[in-house]
């Protein structure tokens, strides 16, 4: 099956787009590498030079003398970025502390994100980074690429830019990391006209949002998380650019419970694919695992000697409801009280496969500590069917949680923490379901029920002379 | 149309709003599939891992796709991206992607093209002698360290993220490129408490923290910051109003009611925490975000303060590898290093790790009730009785 995009996608061929010439792009030799010293003493950020792990520094040089061989007029801002960066680098080694001020308000018209103010606290030092803005390009959904977009995106970097950057961010984004402020508007023109790309979220609003690979590579999607978020992405374009949210909102597409892109720990609302029918079972390599024919967990443990496969240890015995059994040799699962943790399918992925009737588990208010404390997301839907346009999502579930959170939300309060301060009751209210003792734990241990008026025969008026004609004072 | 190298390109500064395009979104993911992908999307069966660092992905069709993983830097310069260009013309058709915790995968769709391909991966080096392309990072081993920006980019770091996560990996290579233990082990690593690296469900985590209470910058305060919301930014009430001897609004900071999480400065650049000394390296241990067996969990607190002893941080590389060989050595297969340590109890982690259990270590923030052992169950170890001894309980 193919896509559509929602508009039409220009073709992007570097061989059109490009800035740099051949000659520029390999403008220097190896041996110009190896004999090459950046016009700062560095010996603390060199000694990370050594070590198998690559080496940021290693690559950081590279870039700086490339910019040192490129033409005056072939950067927009100051050949020496790279080279002052890790000048200041050094210092804060030396000093251990930063030497980034605090803040800086800067942005493109019209967007109250995307771009974060950044400027040295030495600029007289290392003036080729004394403004040295971040911006957040928005990433296709799950991060392929072709090598076409990524050479248009450097070398419109390179040029405008540090030339360095963060292949990704933790949100996800492609950051471009280090421009003048004069740079800021040009930058997003080229981004939007020429590569029809826009920037990322940044500040309180919705922040760009990220998925799992999904269906591109990988068996256990149960739903199509980048055809999620692509399409949440374009229709909240609104909510991600211009902030009018209590704080940052941050929504994350896991295709399974596996969670590789730990949605339940970091989103604000995390999806998470799941299934209500039953795990798909091939007896016969089910057979071929018991047999010894196929590695267990895909050969995750190839690297030491565990032993003969053990299905009842390894599988039956660790399931967490302990819903399967073998009998005559077949393996039997009792899936009503299956739960769906992914444990036997991935211990076996030839002979179990997630069911076929697939959906969504949709978990709210994960957030990092700051500031009462880490949170991780609280199961609010247990299952909704999820196709596009996700209009049942959007509208009876996003919506209504946001309106909410800008009605009610303080000043940086994240909505796990509206949702502990307002009570997981009003948040039933708002989504307008019922309760299910899936949501917690355990029912609560104190007794300190906030009872409602309406919940109680008679209601709460009650007159003192009443009370009284029964009871003396 | 190609990028334009005019200095202000397509903007006209005197007309800011004519021709601004705004709220493209991003690019569509379709068009940067492999075209096997795009044949076999949603269509895969099962996935084998060959060897550390390779995987082969199934379809239904009998497709087979073979994707090569390397550890990348978070950092990266355009250098290095074009050279991952080339080797994506080269090998995949022009295609690579990149995962979640910063590795680079490149695929392609025959053994033989995947046997060239990793070839011509291992061969190259920086001219300093660290790989450029390192392939692991998959299955029972070592993924790379996702983590923050740290002395980098960033205004309110305790700590550096670049440099630690690069000696670290320097540390523990052989686990990225080995799949030796019992389950996967997810470091990630956040310089401040903000943690936009969202570290804190993690096997370990590595968290920069402040120590020392903000100074108080009485020159600038009120001019540059709204003094309610330093005060409201405070989730302890340790700040309050105050005026200087010379008239000055400003605040002033309850110190033994602060816990260093630096909210004010986010709030205010008046109050800033940062200090050589003061700053340190957390050690959190146990956390875990899949669903498989048990539950998502917190990492928990196991290190409290070490030293940000720059740029090899020998001490948190100790730390984390004793926590490692430990569990290498004692967990069942599948176990996550939190499934480990519940099963064993904190106190055979201490005791098996040989990290020291400091007061520090015990909760006393809000709702640290629901962290005390109510129970009798417990299990002997030196700590406990070290207690007998100190209370005349034993000899």
């Amino acid at each position: 099956m193919a896509f559509e995009p929602r508009e039409e996608q220009k073709e992007l061929k570097y061989k059109e787009l490009r800035i740099y010439s051949d000659e520029e792009l390999n403008n220097y030799t190896e041996e110009e590498l190896k004999g090459f010293k950046i016009k700062h003493e560095i010996p603390v950020c060199e000694e990370l030079e050594k070590g198998p792990w690559p080496s940021f520094v290693a690559d950081a040089k590279r870039e700086a003398l490339h910019r040192r061989k490129l033409a005056d007029d072939r950067m927009m801002i100051e050949r020496d970025v790279v080279e002052d960066l890790l000048g200041q680098l050094e210092i804060s080694f030396k000093e251990g502390e930063t030497h980034w001020k605090h803040g800086g308000i800067v942005g493109v018209f019209g967007y109250g994100g995307g771009v974060i103010g950044r400027y040295s606290d030495l600029p007289d030092k290392f003036p080729s980074i004394a403004h040295f803005h971040t911006m957040r390009v928005n990433q296709p959904a799950s991060k392929f690429y072709s090598s076409d977009y990524l050479r248009s995106i450097c070398d419109l970097w390179e040029y405008r830019g540090s030339g360095m950057m963060n292949m990704h961010g933790s949100t996800g984004d492609i950051i471009f990391l280090g421009t003048f402020t004069e740079q800021l508007e040009p930058i997003f023109y080229e981004l939007g006209h020429v590569l029809q790309q826009d920037l990322g979220g940044s500040g309180s609003n919705l922040r760009t949002p990220s998925c799992c690979i999904g269906r591109a590579r990988c068996e256990w999607a149960c739903y199509d998380t980048q055809d999620m978020c692509y399409e949440l992405t374009h229709y909240y374009q609104d909510e991600l650019h211009r902030p009018a949210f209590p704080y940052k909102f941050k929504f994350k597409f896991d295709g399974c419970p596996n969670c590789c892109v730990a949605s339940i720990a970091r989103a604000d609302m995390s999806f998470i694919g799941t299934w209500r029918d039953k795990i798909q079972v091939d007896q016969k390599a089910v057979k071929a695992y018991t047999g010894g024919e196929i590695k267990p967990n895909a050969g995750a443990h190839a690297g030491k000697d565990w032993g003969a496969f053990d299905i009842q240890k390894e599988v039956i015995d660790l399931c967490p409801t302990r819903c399967m059994r073998m009998e005559d040799g077949r393996l039997e699962i009792n899936d009503a009280e299956c739960n769906r943790c992914m444990h036997c399918i991935n211990v076996m992925p030839q002979a179990l496969r997630p069911g076929k009737d697939t959906g969504v588990s949709i978990l709210l208010g994960a957030k990092a500590p700051i500031l009462e404390g880490a949170q991780m997301s609280l199961l609010t839907i247990p299952f909704m069917k999820v196709e596009p346009p996700y209009d049942n999502v959007k509208e009876n579930v996003i919506e209504p949680v946001w309106d909410w959170w800008m009605e009610e939300g303080k000043n940086r309060e994240r909505l796990g923490e509206l949702i502990q301060r307002q009570g997981i009751q009003k948040l039933l209210e708002v989504l307008n379901i019922p309760p299910m003792p899936q949501m917690v734990k355990e029912p609560r241990s104190n007794p300190y029920i906030f009872w409602k008026e309406e919940d109680v025969p008679g209601g709460f008026k009650r007159s003192i002379e009443d009370y009284r004609s029964r009871h003396a004072r | 149309m190609a990028l334009s190298t005019e200095r202000l390109g397509l903007y006209n500064p005197n007309k800011p709003m004519e021709n601004r395009l705004t709220d493209l979104g991003p690019r569509h993911f379709w068009q940067y599939f492999p075209p096997i992908i795009q044949k076999n999307y949603g269509k895969w069966k099962y996935h084998e891992i060959l060897e550390p660092g390779i995987l082969v992905h199934v379809a239904e069709s009998g497709d087979k796709v073979f994707t090569v993983r390397c550890g990348g830097c978070r950092f990266m310069t355009v250098e290095h991206v074009r050279e991952i260009c080339d080797i994506a013309d080269k090998h995949c058709d022009g295609y690579v992607r990149f995962t979640t915790r910063n590795n680079i995968e490149f695929m392609v769709d025959s053994q033989n093209k995947m046997e060239a391909l990793k070839k011509d991966l291992n061969s190259r080096k920086h001219v300093s002698g660290s790989y450029k392309f390192p392939i692991g990072g998959t299955g029972a081993g070592l993924t790379n360290i996702v983590h923050t920006q740290g002395y980098i980019h960033c205004h309110t770091p305790a700590t550096d993220a670049s440099s630690m996560v690069k000696a670290v990996l320097d540390e523990l290579f052989d686990y990225f490129q080995g799949m030796t233990f019992p389950a996967q082990v997810r470091i990630s690593m956040a310089c401040c408490l903000n943690m936009c690296g969202a570290v804190h469900c993690s096997d370990i985590a590595l968290l920069g923290y402040h120590r020392k209470p903000p100074i108080v910058d009485n020159e600038v305060l009120d001019k540059v910051c709204e003094i309610p919301l330093v005060i409201a930014a405070c989730p302890t009430a340790a700040i309050s109003p105050t005026k200087t001897e010379d008239g000055k609004k400003s605040v002033k900071i309850k110190e033994e009611r602060c816990m260093f999480c630096g909210n004010c400065y986010t709030m205010c650049m008046a109050v800033p925490l940062a200090d050589k000394v003061g700053d340190c390296v957390t050690i959190m241990a146990g956390g875990k975000v899949s669903n498989r067996i048990s539950p998502p969990k917190f990492s928990k607190v196991v290190v409290p303060g070490l030293p940000n002893n720059f740029p090899r941080y020998p001490e948190v590389c100790q730390s984390v590898k004793q926590i490692l060989e430990a569990y290498a050595a004692d967990a069942n297969k599948y176990e996550r290093i939190g499934d480990w340590a519940e099963r064993i109890g904190w106190e055979r982690f201490f005791e098996k790790t040989g990290l020291p259990f400091t007061e520090h270590l015990i909760d006393d923030y809000r709702l640290a009730y629901d962290t005390y052992r109510t129970s009798s169950q417990f299990k002997y170890t030196e700590a406990s009785w070290n207690v007998s001894r100190a209370v005349g309980g034993i000899e």
